[in-house]
């Protein structure tokens, strides 16, 4: 069945919105992340214009975090504190992120660097994760006993401690606000919500459980997103309600799905799948710009170079 | 005096001596939410005083056209390994849609002089002036418009396309994509006779959003705070509501 989009101005079979909504959302049940770095490459490939694909995207993330953030309420895995501090963090970053966007838009080139930044960014965070959880596996073969990543380093010497009873930690409030700064400003360049950098950020940074992150993750994510789906509805006209209900019809109920498998996998299965998902993305993006692309020429509207 | 007049009329009355009546299946094409692009009946009559020329043949081109706007086109080149946008080049104005529909082949049709004056065959309807000193094949860049929106179905030319019964009765059917652009879409038919045009006559197709569609599109640009919070209130809703029937699931 066709729809015509009233924003975007094409036609697309609603079927396969509905699949792709699904698809992500399972995907941001489990782990926790928005799924915009999946979903945008998607929207842009089914042909929507990117800049719609940008902003409606976001309000989708808002509704299936949404979805999956009740879940995790339901099981008591959101630390709202961490959560709240997180999201001044973020805040702030993303306003910081647009002006940084603006400006390297003015100079040129902001496609490259949005993709430049993706790869290297799911490059780095993906080995990584994919590392340490293949390690973590390892171990906890060798020895049932449980893993121990809680370590005293310099972190804890900082000012302005505050007790997360939910993350069980009691740490200085500075770099929870500096990763919600850094993931803003990523998120606003970039285009999503940031779960996918402000997740492995929790885990290996802030020592959070990994069972907490994904709930106060999403928590986060909804503030963030619902705001530049405003900004973006406001300032450019480009989010596309039309697009937006059918992919989240697909994405909450897929939130819910992903959020019931999540319950059975282990702490470091969930890891070892994000990351070698996060690590598929970047070598598909790595792929388009190292390859000689089909069609050299593309179209854009006026204005910028 | 008098007899200049005359002669000027005298010369004149072949031109005028075939005109075109038309009629079209539609003449306004609404963009409903269900919309899978459409497909428009054109046809028409040749009305003429004198008798039917047999020699050179009556040939008939169709264009329609959507509303013109300018298009940044960018060249990807290989630069440390990677492929990146260098050159882009302004084209000035290119029809969002463009088609053209001909009795024969368009070199038969229309010859090369009458197409540069009224702007008939695709690389014609594309305006592009100030490309920048530092591109040296700018024309690439238009063929590249004309290449990408071929294969999006954008832009069309049926050569053969057009019907035409006894030089005087003609019929064409164009199919307008689903992704069409709303906006008055200007459609001529030129009627001709060894490659020059004798007689053109012009109407306008208006493509616009009906119901839904177009209510969406005016509260986004009238009330974008309204239809912002409206996207937000709907995300929340669907993710609460996703949330709660699932509970329900799990426990009935």
């Amino acid at each position: 069945m066709q729809i015509y989009l009233p924003i975007a101005e094409v036609s697309v079979n609603a079927f396969l919105l509905l699949g792709l909504g699904g698809m992500v959302g399972v995907l941001s049940g489990m782990f926790g992340v928005g799924g915009g770095f999946l979903m945008t490459p998607l929207l842009f490939f089914i042909g929507i214009p990117p800049a719609v694909a940008v902003a409606t995207e976001a309000n989708q993330i808002v509704a299936s975090s949404f979805s999956g953030v009740l879940a995790h309420f339901k099981r008591r895995t959101v630390d709202l504190r961490m959560g709240c501090v997180l999201l001044v963090g973020g805040l702030f970053g993303a306003a910081l992120g647009v002006l940084v966007f603006n400006y390297l838009k003015s100079m040129g080139q902001v496609d490259l660097l949005v993709r430049l930044s993706y790869v290297v960014f799911l490059g780095i965070i993906g080995s990584l994760m994919f590392v340490e959880s293949l390690n973590a596996i390892r171990k906890s073969r060798r020895n049932t006993g449980p893993v121990k990543r809680k370590k005293h380093n310099w972190i804890h010497g900082l000012p302005f401690k505050m007790r997360f009873r939910v993350s069980g930690l009691y740490i200085s409030v500075i770099p929870p606000i500096i990763v919600g700064i850094c993931v803003g400003i990523l998120a606003a360049i970039m285009g999503v919500g940031g779960g996918f950098i402000m997740v492995p950020a929790m885990i290996y940074l802030l020592g959070m459980p990994t069972k907490v992150v994904v709930g106060t993750s999403l928590f986060q994510i909804i503030f963030v997103t619902g705001f530049t789906t405003l900004l973006h509805a406001t300032t450019n006209y480009t989010v596309d309600i039309a697009l937006a209900v059918l992919l989240l019809v697909g994405g909450v109920i897929g939130a819910q799905i992903g959020t019931r498998i999540g319950t059975y996998l282990k702490a470091e299965q969930l890891r070892i799948l994000l990351a070698l998902m996060v690590i598929l993305v970047c070598a598909k993006l790595a792929l388009d710009l190292l390859l000689e692309p089909g069609e050299l020429y593309s179209l854009g509207p006026p204005g910028g170079h | 005096m008098l007899r200049l007049l005359a002669l000027l009329l005298l010369t004149a009355l072949p031109l005028r001596a075939e005109e075109v009546v038309l009629g079209l299946s539609q003449d306004k094409v609404a963009i409903t939410a269900t919309f899978d692009g459409s497909e428009i009946l054109i046809f028409g009559a040749v009305k003429r005083e004198a008798p039917i020329v047999a020699d050179p043949p009556l040939h008939v081109v169709i264009t329609v056209s959507g509303p013109s706007n300018p298009v940044t086109v960018r060249r990807k080149e290989r630069k440390f390994g990677i492929w990146i946008n260098t050159d882009s080049v302004e084209v000035d104005a290119a029809p969002a849609f463009y088609a053209v529909a001909t009795s024969a082949p368009f070199n038969q049709v229309l010859s090369n002089v009458e197409d540069q004056r009224y702007g008939v065959s695709i690389p014609r309807a594309i305006r592009s002036v100030g490309a920048p000193m530092e591109v040296a094949d700018a024309q690439s860049f238009s063929e590249a418009v004309i290449r990408i929106r071929t294969q999006q179905g954008l832009y069309q030319l049926l050569e053969g396309g057009v019907q035409v019964d006894q030089q005087t009765l003609f019929r064409t059917s164009i199919t307008m994509p689903a992704n069409l652009t709303e906006g008055a879409h200007p459609t001529r038919i030129f009627l001709t006779r060894g490659g020059k045009v004798v007689s053109k006559f012009e109407t306008v197709i208006d493509v616009n959003k009906v119901g839904l569609e177009r209510w969406l599109y005016d509260m986004s640009r009238q009330q974008p705070l309204l239809y912002g919070l409206m996207s937000l209130a709907i995300a929340i809703a669907a993710g609460w509501g996703a949330s709660a029937a699932f509970r329900l699931i799990r426990q009935g």
